[in-house]
């Protein structure tokens, strides 16, 4: 069993369309988890759906549905102040600094952040550079167990089957919940996996096919 | 963010000609583009916060989209596409426009003090 999970990622939402499901199974075995999360999503296109943010309010606004998201997945919240869309051109050794720190104060048995390079979003690809990077300079013996999150459509193809992969449906309705928290967000993302169905689909069926199993490549330290 | 009204937003940016000013411009199609369509291509630009100071203002459109375009001593700004307006905190001029979705595609905003970082 899980010491403690960190999860790493770059954006309020990231966490719940990405990992809720996984969270959720950790917490319900008495694991703790804690989300160092990177921006405020700041930059985000969506306002809301009818709109009800925009440039000027939507920080505010995705840090109260971050603090909602992590209320309901029952896990601590560390933002980390950067600003989204900004990642990559940040000082990489600096931000993996910044991680470590956390890294070394709260001891992790496992850490989930992004597969850098296959994450789409040059937000998760630095974020999950920055984060094994933060590994890598932690002693062998002390390292945590890395599980990356690949997104990129031609993942399969280049690195294979994933290592690890969760059926989350038995917590879905929970992630649902996690999801929803981000009400500026979510809509518009539901929105989309439904489209992909056709105008007769059913919300959470879609969603569940999109978002019904969680996968990850495990880390490995020694190549390259 | 309510739909523009030329006249209240032209009256809004002539308030700001000859002051120094700060402005936030931005156009994206979103990180996920070329994602979710790979015939797409991802495409962006922002800027906030850079200071300057325009002689003249002038807001044009059709009654839905619109444009502004900032004339400055050694060059121009401008911003194509707008729908929406409000004021922020009183004395911040937001302007964007957005997608059937609701989903911004370009900003312009200005204030005479600076948006938060």
């Amino acid at each position: 069993m899980e010491s403690h999970v960190v999860v790493i990622f770059p954006h309020p939402d990231d966490e719940s369309f990405g990992t809720a499901g996984t969270i959720a199974k950790f917490r319900e075995e008495g694991v703790p988890v804690t989300y160092l999360c990177g921006t405020l999503g700041e930059m985000g296109r969506n306002m809301g759906k009818p709109t009800f943010a925009n440039r000027e309010t939507l920080p505010q606004i995705r840090k109260q549905e971050l603090i909602d998201a992590c209320n309901v997945l029952d896990i601590d919240l560390h933002m980390l102040g950067y600003r989204d869309k900004t990642m990559e051109y940040e000082d990489r050794q600096e931000v993996a600094q910044h991680i470590k720190q956390y890294i070394e104060d709260i001891k992790p048995s496992l850490v989930i952040t992004h597969y850098p390079g296959y994450a789409v979003h040059p937000d998760h690809n630095a974020m999950g550079a920055a984060a094994i990077e933060a590994i890598r300079m932690i002693d062998e013996a002390e390292r945590p167990t890395v599980w990356t999150h690949a997104i990129a459509n031609n993942r399969v193809d280049v690195l294979g089957e994933p290592d690890v992969t969760f059926d989350v449906l038995p917590w879905f309705d929970k992630k649902m919940e996690a999801v929803l928290a981000h009400a500026s967000q979510a809509g518009g993302m539901l929105e989309r996996f439904k489209s992909y169905e056709g105008p007769s689909a059913d919300e959470k069926k879609a969603a569940q096919k999109r978002l019904g199993r969680e996968q990850y490549y495990i880390w490995d330290f020694n190549k390259a | 963010m309510e739909p523009i009204q030329i006249e209240r937003v032209q009256e809004k940016l002539d308030s700001f000609v000859n002051r120094d000013v700060y402005i936030h411009i931005e156009t994206t199609n979103g990180a996920y583009a070329s994602h979710f369509d790979k015939s797409s291509y991802n495409v962006g630009a922002y800027v906030r916060n850079a200071s300057i100071a325009f002689n003249q203002a002038k807001i044009v459109g059709d009654g839905h989209s619109y444009r502004v375009g900032l004339k400055m001593d050694k060059g121009w700004i401008y911003a194509e596409g707008l729908t929406d307006w409000t004021m922020h905190n009183g004395n911040q001029l937001l302007m964007a426009g957005h997608d059937r979705e609701g989903r911004l595609m370009v900003a312009l905003q200005i204030s005479e003090t600076p948006f938060d970082y």
